[in-house]
């Protein structure tokens, strides 16, 4: 069908070598050249149903984007992306494209996909040389004020799409900078801060009032909020830690994941002293967990100059959550992975710090749940790892301070707020919800597909009063 | 503040006054109670209009700064102001103990961490050292009112260190003040002077006490054989001060909870002490060579 000739593997993406980028904090991949993205975009087959966009949760024209930079119209691919996507250079860099646009290509059958998450991230870096965003007219104020609790992915997306409808917007975040899981979970190396201030400033100047260091839940309540403002939309991620109740979990260097990367990212502990807070900078660190969160904690403590980092994981390879770009980066730099191992109690020394993970090993058993291989404890295969930190990234469900000061909003399991899955809207009226307090813990894209969504009803809620 | 963009001012204006908008945090003043012991109060109308006593809110001094939790220890709703009780012991706090009238702090949050539980119990000894004299001030007041017998105990190496005895006298029914440079008895501790209370018969109903870790440890040592319900304000280190992190776990009846969010005050019996003081210690090496730049 296609009269283009197959190119079966990606433009290569220059990047840092690993014995270099283990010790500095900088972004990894350089991103693509203005010659090697249009040759990259020139790869799509430009078949007759392209499938990639189906793959993608916010729906990008990805085929009409691919050929717009393949014809070196960068403005034109920029503008067509962010029709659909507020934060083209975030997710470009962070979304598993392997589950879903990459995916779904038509070369990725027998040959590699093209690397749209690439062009993506390479057309939004592109805008960026070329000065701030134009600010579009604001539209007529509708009177509506509307609440965003949370500046993660999800509440920047509704924030954004609302404001563009002529409401009044408040963001409210808790910490002191906004950007929610952006900010103090993904590394400097992943995801260049800058990269967020951009997005979160471009929001802020479409006229977005963002109020930081403010914890709803605590500083006010959502009943509150709604006696101020017409609707509330609860983007509050999933911030509270999973540990693994067993036993010696509260020794000194036994560090959630949340905390770990919150100290290096959010608080730049990676730059103590120079800034305040300190990290214990371990020789040899494990992490627990399989997703992109333990990777980010694995490389992080390499940065932070670790002898050995490594990942202790329950089941094999294939099962790992994590984006597949991030495990073949963590393996260049050195993560050495202990594979279908669980921990079953970690051992201090006497000032109650941490020495060692007992470790058990495991078989694959049959297909849980998730419709990955359970993993079967080997009895009598304990051994013991010797460590002098550990970070346990097994997951997180959402904070409960929100559900526990509103009682007529309505939770399921581990604290996920229930919404309906077209609107966002929970049991309570005016009040909308969306990303991982919904989800309890997905990824960025799909926070803002739920953000995309919830804005929708929010705008006509807003604009019929019905609910 | 130094990279802020210029803005739209447009769009600055359009969405002045916002309610719950914290707003810039001033210092009001910032004095010296005791040597160490420093009295910084800030405006802060939203967290002043919400605060309860027991409650703590996560402070930066400024942009390099640590999230560190300091207890409110007094409020002027009115005014909309909050005052906070430190000890000067680290690079954070000494950098709060640099701050002057005028001076913005960069974050501010609060109210954090649950109010403590408050009712008529009867006599109630509230016992407090160091910052806690100041912690525990609003927690006297508030029990008064609410028709508490209160004896406080207030307790220092020495005389000097105290502060707020009259602010203290002026809520309590009775004081008792032990300091080893006790003219009487030498080397009287605070939680001696407790036993010795609860040994002499007096029918307490409960015992509040806020102060360093270990002085908390020894309080509730003193009450545990006498089976006084004994409420004690956990300091473990914290960030977020929201739940999100777990650095302020702590174990309380065998179970792992989050002093930020489930606390900060707990059944001192119940309280895991070893663990705690452990975990209080965590960064003594780091924040000792931070100090010393």
């Amino acid at each position: 069908m296609s009269k283009k000739q197959i190119v079966p593997t990606k433009t290569r993406m220059p990047e840092q070598p690993p014995a270099e980028r283990i010790k500095n904090y900088d972004e990894v991949p350089y991103g693509y050249t203005p010659e090697q993205a249009m040759a990259e975009a020139n790869r799509c087959l430009e078949c007759g149903r392209p499938l990639c966009t189906e793959g993608c949760p916010v729906g990008i024209n990805i085929p009409a984007f691919l050929k717009l930079v393949a014809a070196s119209d960068f403005r034109g691919a920029i503008s067509l992306i962010k029709e659909t996507n507020a934060l083209p250079a975030v997710t470009g860099r962070v979304c598993p494209q392997e589950e879903q646009c990459e995916g779904r290509c038509a070369l990725s059958k027998r040959y590699e996909s093209v690397a749209i998450g690439r062009l993506e991230r390479f057309a939004a870096d592109w805008e960026a040389t070329q000065g701030p965003p134009s600010i579009p007219q604001p539209p007529p104020p509708t009177g509506k004020k509307v609440v965003v609790v949370g500046s993660g992915p999800a509440g920047i997306t509704v924030a954004a799409d609302l404001v563009r409808k002529g409401h009044h917007v408040t963001i409210f975040e808790a910490l002191h900078e906004a950007g929610g899981v952006l900010v103090y979970g993904i590394p400097e190396f992943r995801l260049p801060k800058a990269i967020v201030r951009r997005e979160v400033d471009y929001v802020c100047r479409l006229g977005v009032k963002l109020v930081k260091d403010f914890v709803i839940g605590a500083g006010a309540t959502v009943d509150e909020l709604l006696q101020e403002y017409d609707a509330v939309f609860l983007g509050t991620g999933a911030g509270l830690p999973w540990f693994l109740n067993i036993p010696g979990e509260n020794l000194n260097g036994v560090y959630s994941a949340n905390e770990y990367l919150t100290r290096a990212n959010l608080m730049k502990a990676y730059r103590f002293p120079e800034y305040d807070t300190p990290i214990i900078r371990g020789r040899r660190v494990g992490t627990v967990g399989g997703g992109n969160v333990a990777i980010d904690s694995a490389r992080t403590a390499l940065r932070l100059g670790s002898e050995e980092s490594i990942i202790v994981y329950r089941r094999s390879r294939d099962e790992m959550p994590a984006r597949a770009e991030e495990i073949h980066h963590a393996e260049q730099e050195g993560v050495r992975f202990e594979l279908l191992t669980t921990p079953v109690a970690f051992h201090g020394d006497s000032k109650g710090w941490v020495k060692e993970i007992e470790c058990i090993r495991n078989k694959l058993g049959e297909p849980d749940a998730s419709g990955r291989r359970r993993p079967v404890p080997i009895k009598g295969s304990n051994f013991r790892v010797p460590v002098d930190v550990v970070v346990l990234a097994i997951g997180q469900s959402p904070n409960p301070l929100i559900p526990k000061t509103t009682p007529d909003l309505k939770t399921g399991k581990n604290g996920v707020v229930i919404v309906d899955n077209e609107t966002m809207k929970t049991s309570k009226k005016g009040v909308f919800a969306g990303g991982d307090v919904a989800t309890g813990g997905a990824t960025v894209i799909l926070a803002m597909g739920q953000g995309k969504k919830a804005a929708r009803a929010i705008d006509e809620y807003l604009r019929t009063g019905k609910w | 503040m130094a990279e802020k963009e210029p803005i739209n001012p447009s769009s600055e204006d359009r969405h002045s006054n916002e309610p719950f908008e914290p707003g810039p945090i001033m210092v009001i003043t910032r004095e010296s109670l005791a040597p160490n012991v420093q009295l910084l109060t800030v405006r802060a109308p939203v967290v002043a209009s919400k605060i309860q006593p027991g409650q703590f809110a996560i402070i930066r001094a400024d942009e390099r700064g640590e999230r560190i939790p300091l207890t409110i220890a007094d409020w002027d709703r009115e005014k909309g102001s909050v005052s906070c009780v430190f000890i000067q012991v680290g690079t954070s706090t000494y950098k709060l103990g640099r701050l002057k009238a005028g001076d913005f702090l960069p974050t501010f949050v609060g109210p954090l961490g649950k109010p403590l539980e408050l009712d008529r119990w009867g006599t109630v000894v509230v016992a407090a050292g160091c910052y806690g004299i100041g912690s525990i001030y609003p927690i006297a007041r508030a029990l008064k009112e609410k028709g508490n017998r209160i004896i406080s105990l207030i307790e220092g190496r020495s005389r000097f260190l105290l502060y707020w005895l009259d602010r203290l006298e002026a809520v309590s029914d009775r004081m008792l003040i032990s300091t080893r440079d006790n003219p009487i008895r030498d080397n009287v501790t605070g939680p001696d002077t407790l036993e010795d209370l609860l040994a002499s018969g007096e029918r307490i109903d409960r015992v509040i006490a806020i102060g360093c870790t270990f002085m908390m440890y020894e309080m509730a040592e003193a009450t545990r054989r006498f089976s006084v319900k004994t409420i004690v304000s956990l300091n473990p280190i914290m960030i977020d001060g929201t739940g999100m992190c777990g650095a302020c776990r702590v174990s309380v009846g065998g179970e792992t909870r989050f002093a930020c969010v489930d606390g900060p005050d707990f059944d001192a019996h119940q309280v895991d002490w070893e663990l705690l003081l452990a975990r209080r210690k965590a960064y003594l090496v780091p924040e000792v060579d931070s100090a010393q730049r």
